[in-house]
């Protein structure tokens, strides 16, 4: 039995569910046909687990526990540690979201099973699967398989598998209750409510042309170079995470997971090497142009137009050709 | 409070990895290598830490002999001593191999706090801190953008998607993953350079109780699926192409 441990958020489910449900019935396919069963756990599930039994799924599990809302790493290993014991899975799936880095570790720590995390595709090796994941950030690929026994724990990667390719099933699959007993005082974490930060000042999704600079701008006293850019194009000027970490940038011009997601006409990407983190948050853009020394980095794999070299040069002659 | 900052050496970013004969790991004699980004602001927030209650800053670092060069690099920067846990397969291992062999090499320290890197440049697992916090029997928060502590009690901001945060308190001690950009980053003085060179490394051999979980039977650059046009020549030629497609083809710009 493949076990999916779906996401949601105030009884909302998160798109990388789906991703996941895609995810274990590609597996099962590779895997002799096993059946997969959804697991959700939280305060209020009715919503959520209507909307998941749509899935062709031979059932969706509700693990419904005031203790379990809000969130807290403690809470979730300890009931996944009692409903995988009951339920005997092959594989255990997870979307790779923010939660999932919070407690799947530990639960595979605490189960002392083999966790592969951040999957992106599936693959085969010595007549088994195996799982691919990137590592030197996106240099390379690596085909990984898991040792010792079951069940194995596997993170996937958000947008490596397609949710509108999940099946859905010919008849709403059941929905049961899983009962796990969870001792409140046994969760050391307390957390207080979600919030934001003060707005922000550039709202940086309604820009029309973006130019972004990563680490290859180098220095702090570089970035007049791109801001010239900028300028000629008529864009606005964002950042990768490191350039707003060093204070050189605001954060309100980070895109990317922890800061914001743009899709405009042009992004143009001067030294950034286009992390999954980064990419996450510009790949919808509708033109992506890189410049960047490195023929491999992993920004020219999202981009429309590519100039493999040194922004020191390019970036002058373009502002130049754009002047003329 | 004892503090305890576990630093993972990585080769440096713009390092080209090449895979070995076999392509299960890669053949890094040429690499340069340097501190795992994250790590380095884990050590500032534990100097930080260390700055306002007092205490110690130990460094926890395994790998072979080449980490002893991040470790003296903590050390200048203000660690108090240092932990190396001798393991020449620690940068090829997994984080439960990793995790079980510093939380080994922890026993009888009684850390307060435990702070590592939320994840690691090279085999970026983003792991080995939480497995950590189970072998210690500790409760653990990731992704870290601040750090409290008021008498025996810890509250720390996580860092959420897409802009959220959220406060979460916890009893000492605890493990902790910092996330990168917590605080500006100090760099070592020719003082702290020069002091810690009589700073203790305790080295403690791995036992090998502890084994991965997992192997990679296959290492090999991504396969690209897109179709990048890429524009060559001079600079001033790439220009005026590019400029040429983006106005004519793409009509992304006017
Ligand atoms: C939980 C989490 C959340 C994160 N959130 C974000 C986020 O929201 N946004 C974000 O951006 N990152 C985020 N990151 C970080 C992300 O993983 C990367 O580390 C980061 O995006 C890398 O930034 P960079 O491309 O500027 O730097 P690097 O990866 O160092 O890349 C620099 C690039 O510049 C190129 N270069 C160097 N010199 C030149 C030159 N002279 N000319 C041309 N090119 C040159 C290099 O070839 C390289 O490709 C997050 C990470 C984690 C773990
Ligand atoms: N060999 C190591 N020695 C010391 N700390 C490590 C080691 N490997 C990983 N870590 C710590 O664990 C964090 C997460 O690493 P990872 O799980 O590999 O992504 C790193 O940022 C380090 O703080």
């Amino acid at each position: 039995m493949i076990l999916v441990v779906a996401e949601q958020r105030d009884g909302r489910l998160n798109r990388a569910s789906w991703e996941v449900v895609a995810a274990a019935q590609r597996l099962a396919a590779k895997t002799g046909g096993a059946p997969i069963k959804v697991a959700l756990l939280g305060g209020d599930l009715a919503a959520a687990a209507g909307e998941l039994s749509a899935a062709a799924v031979a059932e969706v599990l509700t693990v419904e526990q005031a203790a379990l809302e809000p969130y807290t790493a403690d809470g979730f290993v300890a009931a996944l540690a009692q409903l995988v014991a009951g339920q005997a899975p092959t594989y255990v799936l997870f979307p790779h979201t923010y939660l999932a880095r919070d407690f799947v570790p530990k639960l595979a720590a605490r189960l002392d099973r083999a966790l592969v995390a951040d999957v992106v595709s599936l693959a085969e090796a010595d007549g088994t699967v195996a799982f691919t994941r990137l590592i030197f950030q996106g240099k390379l690929a690596a085909d990984v398989v898991l040792e010792g026994e079951a069940p194995y724990l596997v993170t996937f990667q958000a947008g490596a598998f397609n949710a509108d390719l999940a099946e859905r099933g010919a008849s709403p699959a059941p929905v049961s209750r899983a009962d796990v007993t969870i001792d409140a005082a046994l969760i050391r974490q307390k957390p207080e409510a979600p919030f934001r930060e003060a707005k922000q000042a550039v709202d940086l999704s309604q820009a029309q042309r973006i130019v972004a600079v990563g680490r290859g701008i180098r220095a702090r006293d570089q970035l007049p170079l791109a801001e010239a850019l900028a300028k000629a194009l008529g864009a606005e000027l964002a950042a990768s995470r490191p350039i707003c970490d060093a204070g050189w940038l605001p954060i309100d011009r980070q895109v990317g997971s922890s800061g914001q997601t743009v899709a405009p006409k042009l992004y143009l990407a001067l030294g950034v090497s286009g992390a999954i983190q980064h990419a996450v948050g510009m790949k919808a853009s509708k033109t992506i142009v890189a410049i960047n020394k490195d023929a491999e980095a992993p920004m020219f794999e999202l981009a429309d137009y590519g100039i493999v070299g040194d922004l020191f040069e390019v970036v002058p002659a373009l502002i130049k050709e754009l002047q003329r | 409070m004892k503090i305890a900052v576990c630093i993972k050496q990585v080769p440096a970013r713009d390092w080209q990895p090449r895979v070995n004969e076999s392509r299960t790991w890669v053949r890094d004699e040429d690499a340069a290598f340097e501190m795992n980004e994250p790590d380095a602001y884990a050590l500032e927030e534990g100097l930080r830490l260390k700055e306002r209650h007092g205490g110690e800053v130990v460094v926890c670092s395994a790998g072979p002999s080449r980490v002893s060069h991040v470790i003296r690099e903590a050390l200048a920067r203000g660690a108090d001593r240092a932990i190396h846990v001798e393991s020449d397969g620690a940068a090829s291992a997994d984080a439960f191999e990793v995790a079980g062999a510093l939380a080994e090499a922890m026993s009888g320290e009684s850390f307060d706090l435990v702070l590592t890197g939320l994840q690691s440049d090279d085999q970026g697992f983003a792991q080995t801190g939480v497995v950590l916090a189970e072998r210690l029997g500790v409760p653990h928060a990731t992704i870290i953008m601040e750090v409290t502590v008021d008498g025996g009690a810890l509250r720390v901001k996580r860092e959420l998607e897409g802009g959220w945060f959220q406060w979460v308190a916890m009893p000492l001690p605890a493990v902790l993953t910092i996330q990168s950009g917590i605080n500006q980053l100090r760099y070592a003085t020719l003082k702290g350079i020069m002091a810690a060179r009589k700073k203790d490394i305790r080295k403690v051999a791995a036992s090998g109780a502890h084994r991965s979980h997992q192997r990679i039977v296959n290492l090999y650059p991504p396969q690209k699926t897109k179709q990048t046009q890429l524009i060559g020549g001079t600079p001033a030629e790439a220009a005026r192409e590019l400029v040429k497609r983006l106005r004519d083809e793409a009509r992304a710009i006017d």
